[in-house]
């Protein structure tokens, strides 16, 4: 009977130690979701607390007791944030659409067709991959300021469109379907062009909707190159749209209007991000970085 | 199958590359050639578009600038300081989320929303958290001084309190692709390795040790490779704590250099840009190759 | 439709950087496939059979001779204008429409003349499924269906522009045993029915002779026979087309032809005539060995397998090129009753059929001819 009470001795310490060990993980895991959502409920909070309020609160309340929508009202009226946010949204659709198109026409031709030359270009796209947008973006202000597209969207959209990385990922999707297809699409007459858009396309949905995905929050949140190219606030995206009312803004240093802002800026691509959320995540982890 | 497309000629592929071509021609083959010439042509006048000469004095001239050398030492700072903590921190915290089952999902899903948050618009509220002004000291020194510390501005203070609120936000911003890559990486590592260990009586850090780490070391390697590149090339998220004056603020990243001296208030100087441009890419490039022959030097051990 | 094909050759660049040799697929074909008919063309994997087929089909272009379909000499031609119909291996429906637009498929493509209003394309559609007996699943998706009923699927898009050709490559080869029996003759019936010249490929001898009109037994390219399936069984060409046709296969022996009289190791099997002497292959099927006591040739036994209705002595000899002899024997006989009670070991004779025995050229493997001048045997 001594083994069975040194057997519960030894479970109970085991179930101890496991009991302890799930604590203080919970507990470090709640941290640091505390320290990424801390900023979201701040500025939530901040943009709900009225002008007076916020500006008479020496020690920062964790709370409001009397929220206001002002704020919000402010954001839209007092700065251009509508144009703003239609500004970006214009240049969203379009370059990703524009983007879409041209990635899509090239995977093809890389995945399907034979042509003298094409591994060539190929290692030339490929290499591409490596170059970072620093080195390029000098001769871009140049080439757009001489071609007079500054305070364009043209200005803005032509030199975002290309992206080697998301080519090379639909190009890989496309050669995983089978040349079977091809092969019987052409016994029934199907031309290239319409192969592609009635079996390649359709079948490549996932990859195209997390390539999408992809270039919209990139589209969403690019502040260099817009801040090169435009310096009338008529063309400004949300990221200069935000630094200009961060400097210039209400007039005052008027806080709750920014985060009020900050907030209608943050919200559409969190919003995506949960619809979609196990694309965005599985996109990214095949090949996105920030930065 | 040895399927070939015959009875059309090539013409038919170039045509389906063409956009992409000539996108890619015009806005990156373009520039990169251009840019190596730029930085060698001395006296560069952007509205008349002569140049005195050509030699390395864009180089001799940006290598002796002040702000410059200013911006080359905050962005090695941020780089030593963000790149080890972020990457060590999202090990921790997939390592966390590899052991538990319930409330997972909402972990990973809240973890996961810096990377879909404007940086400027975000980095905002950072600013607004530990800025000391007039009417308010802000939360963090609220904090600081509940624990009996005294306050500091950590926007317009002292260097390092600026240092350490740009490090704090770094590693706020790029943590949730490591912890994405790392927690993937920790659940393909086959189970059956664990439950060996197990049997034999493993200790928890000796199975992480010895049979964890060398499994997901790749996907370390990997992550410090983006992660480097990536802490070379800051400026939004010291734009958005800053402001856009950096060397004002003496808190320049040499990204913020090439734009500062191509664009802006001190800009006009595309020479001066091109020059610091090519000076960056050979650092990342180096450090890349250097980080690439440790890595290759560790998986032959 | 019949289709001729003329000293087709087929030659692909070689993938082996080292050697530049270009590689030889399919190697001066020339034959008539007659119309109306279901053709088997047969053969191990990598004979060239699925080239040929493409080469039919238009995928792929030769690089000598030409193709004929009917009088037109279609060499040319691009796929899509020859009237053919394809049906894949794995079928290859576009995974993302269902068996309708799958089938409905190539009728869109038609332009111009040839175009067809709505309603007669959704006729034509429902007329193939009909045919294929698929109309209940009309708006499922391929990853719904079974193996069988996707293959039925591929059938019908292949058929709904009535082929002048219905060509099918390894059409079974995806489906389980049980299905695939099935599924042959239900390919019989629906080639029965359309009267289009069908030619499919398989590497499955056994379905082959099992519906085919004719079979075309091909090798590294080059075709080694072609005929009726029994009497290519009965009469093959060369050694190749006895070891690939027939299970269990043939045996092979090393034997000898001295003075009219065929041996094999120190036993004289038949006495031939009109057959110089020589040293020989000796092919004979299974069902060529009959037990005897007193018979001519002496084996080893080694066991003796019972397969359903088939029984079969397994026993090994010294002069035989496999590792055993396979013969099969009536399950009724005493002498196959006494042999399951021998221990492994015992000595056991056999007589040969001179109609399942084939010698064949040592150097050339080509058949011999010989006539048989007397059977040798105890009786």
């Amino acid at each position: 009977m001594n083994h069975q009470s040194d057997y519960d001795k030894i479970e109970k310490t085991a179930r101890a130690k496991s009991i302890a060990a799930h604590t203080i993980t919970y507990l470090f895991l709640a941290v640091w979701a505390v320290i990424v959502l801390f900023p979201f409920y701040w500025m939530i909070l901040t943009s709900l607390k009225s002008y007076g309020a916020y500006n008479s609160e020496y020690i920062p309340k964790f709370y409001t007791l009397s929220p206001t929508l002002r704020n919000y009202a402010d954001a839209f009226t007092a700065v251009s944030l509508g144009r703003y946010l239609l500004n970006t949204l214009i240049f969203t659709v379009i370059t990703t659409a524009i983007m879409l198109v041209v990635i899509t026409l090239a995977a093809f031709a890389f995945a399907r067709l034979e042509f003298r030359g094409k591994n060539a270009a190929f290692v030339l796209f490929l290499s591409m991959m490596m170059i970072p947008n620093e080195l390029v973006i000098i001769t871009n202000f140049i080439t757009i300021t001489d071609l007079d597209m500054r305070n364009s969207f043209a200005g803005l959209i032509l030199p975002s469109v290309t992206s080697v990385f998301y080519l090379y990922l639909l190009k890989e999707n496309f050669e995983q379907i089978p040349d079977n297809l091809y092969q019987a699409a052409k016994v029934d007459g199907t031309s290239d062009l319409k192969y592609l858009i009635r079996v390649m396309i359709p079948i490549s949905k996932p990859t195209l909707v997390t390539i999408t995905i992809l270039k919209v929050i990139e589209c969403w949140n690019s502040y260099v190159w817009p801040r090169l190219i435009t310096d009338d606030p008529r063309y400004f995206l949300v990221s200069n749209g935000i630094q200009e009312i961060r400097e210039n803004g209400f007039g005052r240093e008027n806080i709750p209007a920014m985060m009020a802002a900050v907030v209608v800026i943050s919200v559409p691509l969190i919003v995506l991000f949960l619809i979609f959320r196990k694309k965005v995540m599985e996109g990214v982890s095949r090949g996105g970085t920030k930065g | 199958m040895m399927f070939k497309k015959q009875w059309n000629s090539g013409l038919k592929g170039w045509l389906y590359l063409l956009p992409a071509l000539l996108f890619l021609g015009v806005f990156m083959v373009y520039p990169l050639v251009d840019v190596f010439i730029y930085s060698f042509e001395e006296g560069y006048n952007s509205a008349s578009q002569t140049y005195m000469g050509t030699g390395g004095y864009n180089y001799s001239y940006v290598l002796h600038d002040p702000y410059f050398l200013q911006a080359v030492k905050n962005t090695f700072l941020l780089v030593i300081i963000t790149v080890p903590l972020s990457t060590g921190i999202a090990l921790l915290i997939s390592l966390g989320l590899s052991s538990i089952k319930p409330l997972r999902d909402l972990f990973q899903t809240v973890y996961f929303l810096p990377y879909v948050t404007n940086t400027l618009a975000v980095g905002m509220v950072f600013m607004i958290l530990f800025k000391k002004t007039a009417y308010s000291d802000g939360l963090i020194n609220l904090f600081i001084t509940w624990f009996g510390g005294n306050s500091v501005d950590f926007i317009d203070g002292p260097y390092w309190a600026k240092m350490f609120v740009l490090c704090f936000y770094t590693i706020w911003v790029v943590m949730p692709f490591k912890i994405l890559i790392l927690t993937s990486a920790l659940a393909s590592v086959n189970p059956d390795y664990y439950r060996a260990a197990q049997v034999d009586g493993t200790s928890r850090f000796r199975t992480f040790a010895r049979i964890t780490l060398p499994m997901i070391s790749p996907m370390i390697f990997y992550l410090v490779i983006t992660g480097f590149i990536g802490a070379f090339k800051a400026y939004s998220d010291v734009v958005a704590l800053f402001g856009t004056n950096l060397n004002a603020a003496g808190m320049n990243t040499i990204v913020g250099y090439v734009y500062d001296m191509l664009y802006g208030d001190s800009g006009g100087y595309p020479s001066f840009a091109s020059a610091a441009a090519v000076i960056l890419f050979a650092i990342v490039f180096t450090i890349t190759c250097i980080n690439l022959l440790i890595s290759k030097k560790n998986y032959s051990l | 439709m019949e289709v001729i094909l003329k000293n087709l050759t087929k030659k692909f660049p070689s993938r082996d950087k080292k050697n530049r040799n270009e590689v030889t697929a399919v190697d001066h074909f020339t034959f008539e496939i007659p119309d109306g008919r279901l053709i088997g063309l047969l053969g191990p994997s990598g004979c060239g059979k699925s080239t040929v087929l493409n080469l039919i089909s238009g995928l792929l272009k030769p690089t000598e001779g030409s193709i004929f379909f009917g009088e037109d000499d279609v060499t040319d031609l691009p796929p899509e204008n020859r009237g053919i119909g394809l049906v894949f291996q794995n079928y290859a429906l576009y995974p993302h429409l269902t068996v309708r637009q799958n089938i409905l498929f190539p009728l869109e493509n038609l332009k111009g003349k040839d175009r067809l209003s709505k309603e007669e394309m959704q006729k034509k559609v429902d007329e193939a499924a009909r045919l294929v007996q698929i109309d209940g699943l009309m708006d499922r998706r391929p990853r719904e269906l079974s193996g069988g009923q996707q293959q039925r699927v591929a059938i019908a898009r292949a058929l709904v522009k009535r082929p002048k050709v219905l060509l099918l490559d390894e059409p079974l080869s995806n489906l389980d045993a049980r299905l695939r029996i099935q599924t042959r003759e239900e390919i019989r019936r629906i080639q029965r029915e359309t009267k289009i010249t069908t030619i499919f490929v398989t590497h499955d001898q056994e379905e082959a002779m099992s519906i085919s009109d004719l079979i075309i037994v091909m090798k590294d390219g080059v075709v080694q026979q072609i005929g009726k399936p029994q009497e290519v069984y009965d009469s093959p060409a060369n050694l190749f087309v006895a070891k690939f046709l027939g299970t269990p296969p043939i045996n092979v022996f090393d034997g000898r032809i001295r003075d009219g009289r065929l041996w094999i190791g120190g036993d004289a099997v038949l006495d031939l005539k009109g057959v110089m002497d020589q040293e020989v292959y000796v092919g004979i099927r299974p069902e060529g060995f009959v037990l005897n006591d007193k018979g001519a040739l002496g084996c080893t036994l080694r066991g003796v397998e019972v397969m359903g209705r088939d029984i079969s002595v397994v026993s090994v000899n010294d002069a035989a090129a496999g590792p055993a002899v396979r013969s099969i024997v009536g399950a009724e006989d005493r002498l196959t009753q006494e042999a399951r009670h021998k221990p492994e070991g015992s000595p056991i004779r056999f007589d040969v059929l001179p109609r399942k025995v084939f010698l064949f050229d040592r150097r050339t493997e080509e058949k011999i001819d010989y006539e048989v001048r007397q059977r040798r045997n105890g009786d």
